[in-house]
């Protein structure tokens, strides 16, 4: 192994049928079967394997990939020693049309990310699954679940039906600095209230999945631009599976915009990119792939440095990072051991 | 503000501005060039104006100083274009575009009209006039066939050069229903320009509608990444050849990144856009060119810019663009990245732009 | 090159495959139609076990909107990023030249002979066809 504390900041546990079951009360355990989820609306985009899984993710129990635990140890934990995983559980209880029953299974799933998988392997960390899209319930949520040592982060996902830098989302911020929290966005998410785009609804897989950067570069604006870091100075926000080879671009394009239409956001009392720096982080997964790996020494040194850069394989995904393999550049020591733990451990509090 | 000019050591290249705003005074100015039907349904609906409003007209964006005429908006008279503009940049060519709104019209008839009244005003009160000029089709993509048509009404006048879509649109540029606009387009051997701007009626980002102005503006960029995927997975490219399409007020930093992040995907997932026979980013080198500004890189550190270029993998891409009348720098030197080469520097200046639109000969030795 | 004995012919049928050891290699032996090949089981992109991927075929196109499919099982995709090799000769396919994978020669051999075959873990008995992979 490359360093001593190899740290993945995103691997997904997931939920199988019935598995919330012992973790729903009685009004929404009856909900649960007889109505149940209500679609994604406008995802008809499927994905290049079967639940955008690795081929060989499959454990032999039978359980679906990211569903056993004992199988989780064995092909990832385990060999590529990692020392603490983030779990960052995808589900579409976050985001159910029904904000009480968003509610009742984010707490569910929470429950059962403790009992499940926090309990049992001291190895991982987890983010609190809440119902983003209701911030009242969400930040009750966070209140709720955060006195458990192994909550690491809030965790949203990207695609939300406004940008999250809007009012309606502050009390989310607010509960997770209340509780010494980051906020982790990740890839995905939607309800077919947006399109992918500004121009609508793309016909390919490849397209939505190209298209997350461009959602992530709009909440990336929209938390800045709303002035979310000068009313919450110690929120942390952590990009989570969307690349970073854009936020150069984006953080240049965004200051240099500011400087004439400053009068419009007096809030803002720096440059955007001064925000970017302070209260962002990014995992690397899916990393950039340029042709000459070397370009990409000059996307981290345009970042301001490599101290916000945190290793994630995205495990059990089809777009898997391999932990020997991705970032095949030459690296200072100190820049590699930040990268694949020491930034990470630093961020979630981990010794 | 430096003056606004050609800056004096710049060489003496053809120098084609690609990205100039046109306007009209005001909607009545176009009444004139539209039937009796329409002139009348303009009047009796109390539309006021469709003027794009993505420039609000006092922002400091909107406007360089002086640019605003005693009796029109910015960029609406030709006289102070020709004083404030081609005079003193000595442009060769100034290619310019008219976003006036109507792609936010729904009734499909009414935005064709419009879409030829603005060609016919045009034609007559900008291009006819000043041969430096060049002039972008407007087309109401709300019905491709029609635009199609009004793409071969006009297409032949040497004046314009390209074919106008705005980068919000009601569907991804690369669908297939607006193919008849770009088959007229590589007919005529127009370019496909894509201006910022647009009111399809979608949110303005991926994630919904943002609060300020410097959202919108800023989003822009996302808008014109997706276009870009979108128009080289759906296969435009490979179907027509023979089509450029360029960027218009797009900036260009996020090319690069948008470039290795679009070609990794399409190793994997190649078989589902199996048309797309090479990587994506030889595809967007080969098709796509972009005018400069806004130049979205730090001012003081002109390396990092030259990096970004040097990571497009082509100095062919970029063309000089002012973007009058918007307010984009303050020092007519940065409307250049600084430390090209005197190739590099002719391409940009106007090689790249003579290579990419159907311009006449330019007169006289360079 | 040796050549090492994996299987018998039965045991690898049409669209079947197997992964095996060799000198620390592992290396993955298709049977496509009846012909035997072989490929080391390591993908050039990051390392991927490649040889456990999906045997698919092999989707073209002359025009958006227009599929061409053939070559029914001898497209391998990765079991990661999914790139695509062409079983028969271990290149992939968007970038032949350049991105491959080690392709060993195999041949099918009737009955046992001393030597040059190595059949260290493979029991080998008279009047069976075997598939060798030379190495």
């Amino acid at each position: 192994m490359p360093v001593d504390q190899l740290v993945d900041c995103d691997i997904h546990n997931e939920l199988t049928p019935g598995a919330l079951h012992p973790y729903l009360p009685p009004r929404w355990r009856a909900y649960h079967e007889t109505y149940g989820g209500r679609g994604d609306g406008g995802a008809g985009y499927p994905k290049g394997a079967p639940r955008a899984a690795r081929a060989d993710a499959w454990p032999p129990s039978g359980l679906p990939p990211g569903a056993d635990l004992e199988f989780l140890r064995e092909q990832h934990l385990d060999p590529y020693g990692v020392r603490y995983g983030v779990l960052n559980c995808l589900t579409t209880a976050c985001r159910e049309q029904n904000p009480g029953y968003a509610a009742a299974l984010c707490r569910a799933v929470n429950e059962w990310q403790v009992a499940e998988w926090l309990e049992k392997e001291p190895r991982l960390r987890a983010g609190i699954v809440v119902p983003y899209e209701d911030a009242a319930l969400a930040a009750a949520e966070i209140d709720r679940a955060a006195a458990h040592p192994g909550f690491v982060q809030v965790l949203l996902l990207v695609r939300t039906d406004e940008p999250l830098g809007r009012r309606r989302y502050r009390p989310i911020f607010e509960a997770a600095v209340r509780n010494g929290l980051p906020v982790g966005i990740h890839f995905g998410g939607g309800r077919g209230r947006n399109p992918l785009t500004a121009s609508g609804w793309p016909s390919f897989y490849v397209e939505d999945h190209t298209a997350m950067a461009q959602a992530f570069q709009a909440q990336v604006v929209s938390l800045v631009v709303e002035g979310v870091f000068e009313e919450l100075p110690e929120l942390r926000v952590v990009l989570i599976e969307g690349g970073f080879g854009w936020l150069p671009s984006l953080m240049w394009r965004m200051d240099k915009h500011w400087k004439r239409l400053a009068d419009e956001v007096p809030h803002l009392t720096r440059p955007p990119s001064a925000y970017v720096r302070e209260h962002f982080w990014v995992t690397t997964q899916p990393v950039e792939e340029p042709p000459d790996p070397r370009h990409l020494l000059a996307v981290f040194d345009n970042m301001g440095g490599t101290d916000r850069i945190m290793f994630s394989t995205d495990y059990p995904h089809w777009d898997f990072d391999d932990p020997r393999r991705a970032l095949r550049i030459k690296l200072p020591p100190e820049a590699r051991a930040q990268i694949f733990g020491g930034n990470a451990m630093a961020l979630y509090g981990l010794s | 503000m430096a003056e606004y000019a050609r800056p004096a050591d710049w060489p003496d290249v053809p120098l084609v501005d690609t990205d100039v705003h046109i306007t009209p005074r005001s909607l009545a100015a176009l009444t004139p060039y539209l039937p009796a039907r329409w002139r009348d349904y303009v009047r009796e609906s109390g539309v006021a104006s469709l003027e794009s409003d993505l420039y609000p007209p006092r922002s400091p964006l909107s406007a360089i100083p002086g640019a605003r005429p005693a009796d029109g908006p910015p960029a609406s008279d030709p006289e102070l274009l020709r004083t404030q503009l081609l005079d003193p940049w000595r442009l060769d060519v100034a290619v310019t575009h008219c976003i006036y709104g109507i792609d936010g019209i729904h009734n499909p008839d009414w935005a064709d009209a419009m879409a030829r009244a603005l060609n016919d005003w045009q034609h007559a009160e900008w291009l006819a006039g000043e041969p430096r000029l060049r002039g972008s089709v407007v087309v109401a993509a709300q019905d491709p066939a029609r635009a199609a048509a009004e793409i071969d009404r006009v297409g032949d006048r040497p004046e314009f050069v390209q074919v106008l879509l705005p980068v919000r649109m009601r569907a991804p540029l690369g669908t297939r229903a607006f193919w008849p606009i770009y088959a007229a387009a590589e007919r005529h051997g127009l370019a496909l320009a894509v201006y910022a701007g647009g009111a399809s009626g979608n949110p303005i980002t991926p994630v919904g509608s943002p609060s300020y102005y410097l959202e919108e503006y800023v989003g822009l960029s996302q808008a014109f990444q997706a276009q870009v995927v979108s128009l080289v997975c759906e296969g435009v490219p490979v179907r027509f050849p023979a089509l450029t399409v360029v960027l218009v007020e797009s900036g260009f930093t996020w090319l690069p990144p948008l470039m290795w992040r679009l070609d990794k995907n399409w190793k994997g997932l190649r078989r589902e856009v199996p048309w797309v026979d090479r990587l994506p980013s030889e595809m967007i080198r080969a098709s796509f060119r972009l005018t400069a500004q806004p130049l979205d890189a730090p001012p003081d550190e002109p390396a990092r810019l030259l990096e970004v270029l040097d990571r497009l993998g082509s100095d062919r891409m970029l063309m000089f663009a002012t973007d009058y009348p918007h307010h984009q720098f303050d020092d007519p030197a940065h409307a250049a990245p600084a430390g090209l080469s005197a190739a590099a520097m002719a391409r940009f200046l106007g090689g790249n732009a003579l290579a990419t639109y159907r311009l006449e000969a330019m007169s006289g030795a360079r | 090159m040796t050549g090492h004995v994996v299987g018998t012919t039965d045991e690898i049928g049409p669209g079947e495959r197997k992964i095996v050891e060799i000198d620390g290699r592992s290396i993955g032996v298709f049977n496509v139609d009846g012909r035997y090949y072989a490929l080391r089981n390591t993908c050039p992109h990051a390392g991927a076990r490649l040889c456990e991927g999906t045997l698919s075929g092999l989707v073209t196109s002359g025009a958006p909107g227009e599929y061409s499919y053939a070559r029914e099982g001898e497209i391998l995709r990765c079991p990661w990023h999914g790139w695509e090799f062409d079983v028969t000769t271990g290149r992939s396919w968007f970038d032949p030249a350049r991105t491959r994978v080690r392709a060993y020669e195999t041949s099918v051999e009737t009955g046992y002979r001393p030597g040059p075959y190595v059949a260290e873990t493979y029991p080998v008995e008279v009047e069976q066809a075997y598939v060798v992979v030379h190495v």
